[in-house]
């Protein structure tokens, strides 16, 4: 997976497009209050958070047992299993399915994995055209940006925005047709997508789960372009991470209350979409070909380890809602396509702590992302986590690392300390204009005052009193 | 957890002053030593105290706040209770103490007994002391309405919410209000604000806006909190602005000190 290394520069100019400032005042208010509304309204939400918890976490405990018997089952409905080691086996398996079966153009539902994997530009350079099927994943395609929200891919873009790019990209139609209501820009998409849907060779879907009893992928979508991607092309490619399989119709159920509430703050998303294999003798349509194809990518080696209790991960994106860092800069400047906490957690696991050495520091370590988390993830605590091994590998800047080594020395002698806190008392006492160039106070003096202190320490003047 | 000390009709308590309050506003540990007496404890400044650990641990030094860890457990040792007026403090020791010792089993019992008898000033004078009301007629204001923000560590590390406003609700002349951002970070973050101060900057500035907004509807003379870090934030940027509202810590009014200049404004 691809992490671009440089987030406090993607941060700075995050915050001065205000385009993308706009989008994200907008993001901010409307997923969060949704959540709140939509968990006041169902005084079981936290039961049902341990519940989801525990299904997840007995699902990782036995990971391999479930994904065997879900592997049999698919093959008992007809469909296939492809097991794939990494980004490149997942690309040129879906690859060698497309070609064996002559497709040359491709319906693909949302796929984070697809993503993850980057797979359309792989499809590309060999010939088979993909055409994303989500409003938004489609908007970013058009524009050949990654998505910039796990649920919801441009949300960083505008109206306007969307309008250009259709009318770049949709010259067949009149130059001069009025664009300017989601109304319009979402007949104009679902016109053309209708085309494509039908003259797709092939489809694919995410899914958001595996039911390991039956052999079957969910998928949640308000769109119903999932639905169509995975019903009317002759072949369906489920894309999935090993990790999204769950034991029981039963257990889905559980999780499914919880993920649109937290995702949407919907009780329930528009369409919920069980597949198991292709179209059976009967049936009046389906796909002629059923492939799972799940992604490994370096999931399971977080099994057992310090990173373990990322993989329950149900990828609702209420930790990016929630989040002050990733509501002041938006997706694009974490460089993955895995933004927020989530991906500041899981970037630096599947593309090495090196190349997401910034990540795990992209958080004021407020909590609001683990209060958030349908299945109660602590995430600050593994985002601390991957702040000790990358100070343990030396990954921190010299100046934060000299900053720390001179408090620390001072902190452990305290007569030192009290010499240090009683000179800073007395020199924050009034406005001095060096201290504009004193490093780490100048950031905060150009944009805050910095309340003077009241000349001598708590320590000494207790001291003196007690004298 | 180790279990509670009984609690005593007068319990010796250690102060952790934090070091913030030590160097920035010494006045709040002096309004917290006065609600301590006056909920009828014995009140200590142990002399060996520096910091929590707090800047180690969360920039990935876990050798360093271990270090500064064990300095803080034999400091504050053999005293029935220990109480910061900070949330943050308080949940590095309660929350994150025992966590840095999770592979070594002396030091990790140590770390739980000190963590259990650690507690925020709100925390401690309604759940462990049992007052509901602490203030004096000193503390009584002419009408005011004050906005009362959650500090992150106290809100989700330590459950604080109903304590404050409780305690709040005694202030003769005093109303207290949520507002939007309540209980949203206001871009502090410790280490957070040196490193990345434009995120920062854009976070506060969002808080300052809710606040903003909170005071043309329902009024506010005052934002209040328990945390002197994010309240220096949020009166740092308030002043910058040219808002008017005055920033107080809560152990500031409990006590009467709303005469003296708030959070940023000139002595």
């Amino acid at each position: 997976m691809h992490v671009s290394t440089d987030f406090p520069a993607a941060a700075k100019q995050a915050l001065a497009d205000p385009s993308l400032q706009a989008a994200l005042a907008r993001m901010r208010q409307g997923f969060v209050t949704a959540r709140a509304t939509a968990v006041a309204r169902l005084p079981e939400f936290d039961r049902l958070r341990d519940e989801a918890k525990v299904i997840r976490d007995h699902v990782l405990a036995h990971l391999d047992a479930y994904l065997e018997t879900f592997e049999a089952n698919v093959h008992k409905a007809g469909g296939h299993v492809h097991w794939c080691r990494d980004a490149d086996e997942a690309r040129t398996t879906v690859l060698r399915i497309l070609k064996g079966a002559g497709a040359k153009t491709f319906a693909k539902g949302k796929s984070m994995v697809g993503e993850e994997i980057e797979l359309n530009t792989y499809l590309e350079a060999n010939g088979i055209r993909p055409i994303e099927t989500d409003l938004g994943e489609y908007i970013i395609q058009l524009r050949r940006e990654t998505p910039s929200h796990i649920i919801a891919p441009a949300t960083h873009v505008s109206k306007a925005q969307v309008a250009d790019a259709f009318r770049a990209a949709h010259t067949m139609l009149a130059a001069d047709r009025p664009l300017g209501t989601p109304d319009e820009l979402l007949t104009e998409a679902r016109a053309i997508l209708r085309e494509e849907f039908l003259a797709a060779d092939a489809g694919m879907t995410g899914a958001n789960f595996l039911i390991a009893e039956t052999g079957t992928s969910v998928i949640v979508t308000n769109e119903g372009n999932g639905d169509l991607s995975q019903t009317v092309p002759k072949i369906h490619i489920v894309l999935a991470g090993i990790e999204k399989v769950v034991p029981t119709l039963d257990d889905v159920s559980v999780l499914l209350r919880v993920l649109a509430r937290s995702a949407t703050g919907q009780e329930i998303s528009t369409y919920t979409t069980f597949s198991t294999g292709p179209k059976r003798a009967d049936d009046m349509d389906g796909p002629e070909h059923y492939h799972v194809v799940l992604l490994d990518n370096g999931r399971s080696a977080l099994l057992g380890g310090q990173f373990h209790d990322m993989l329950r991960c149900i990828r609702c994106g209420a930790c990016l809602n929630h989040c002050p860092v990733y509501g002041a800069v938006g997706g694009h400047a974490y460089g993955s396509v895995y933004p927020g906490p989530m991906g500041s957690v899981l970037s630096p696991a599947l593309a090495g702590i090196e190349a997401a050495k910034h990540l795990p520091h992209a958080s004021s370590l407020c909590g609001a992302c683990e209060a958030a988390c349908p299945v109660r993830i602590p995430l600050p605590k593994m985002l601390r986590a991957w702040r000790d091994i990358s100070f343990d590998r030396g990954l921190v800047s010299q100046r934060s690392k000299l900053g720390l080594v001179l408090w620390r020395f001072a902190a452990r002698r305290p007569a030192l300390y009290r010499l240090g806190a009683s000179l800073a008392a007395k020199i924050l006492h009034r406005p001095r204009t060096w201290l504009r160039w004193v490093p780490g106070l100048s950031d905060w003096l150009a944009t805050r005052d910095l309340p003077p202190t009241q000349g001598a320490t708590f320590m000494a003047q207790w001291k003196a009193q007690k004298r | 957890m180790a279990e509670l000390p009984a609690p005593s009709q007068n319990p010796r308590v250690a102060l952790l002053v934090t070091c913030l309050v030590d160097v920035m506003r010494p006045q709040i540990a002096f309004a917290t030593i006065e609600l301590l007496e006056r909920a009828g404890c014995v009140v200590e400044v142990p002399e060996a105290q520096t910091c929590c650990g707090q800047p180690a641990y969360n920039s990935g030094d876990r050798a360093g706040a271990a270090a500064i860890a064990k300095q803080v457990i034999a400091t504050f040792a053999g005293y029935d209770y220990v109480v910061a007026p900070s949330g943050s403090c308080t949940g590095m020791v309660r929350a994150h103490f025992p966590d840095l010792f999770a592979d070594d089993p002396l030091w990790s019992a140590k770390a739980a007994e000190l963590a259990a008898r650690t507690y925020e000033l709100t925390q401690f004078l309604v759940d462990v002391m049992g007052r509901r009301n602490i203030v004096t007629a000193r503390a009584a204001v002419k009408t005011a309405t004050a906005l009362y923000h959650d500090s992150c560590s106290g809100l989700r590390e330590l459950g604080i919410k109903a304590q404050p406003r409780t305690l709040l609700a005694a202030v003769p002349g005093l109303k207290t209000q949520d507002y939007s951002g309540s209980e949203t970070c206001c871009g502090f973050g410790g280490t957070f604000c040196v490193k990345y101060p434009d995120v920062s900057d854009r976070i506060v500035e969002q808080r300052t806006a809710d606040l903003a907004v909170a005071q043309s509807k329902v009024g506010g003379d005052m934002v209040l909190g328990g945390d002197l870090g994010c309240l220096m934030n949020l009166a740092g940027k308030l002043s910058r602005e040219g808002s008017r509202l005055r920033v107080f810590h809560i152990a500031e009014v409990l006590t009467g000190r709303t005469e003296e200049p708030a959070i940023g404004e000139k002595s």
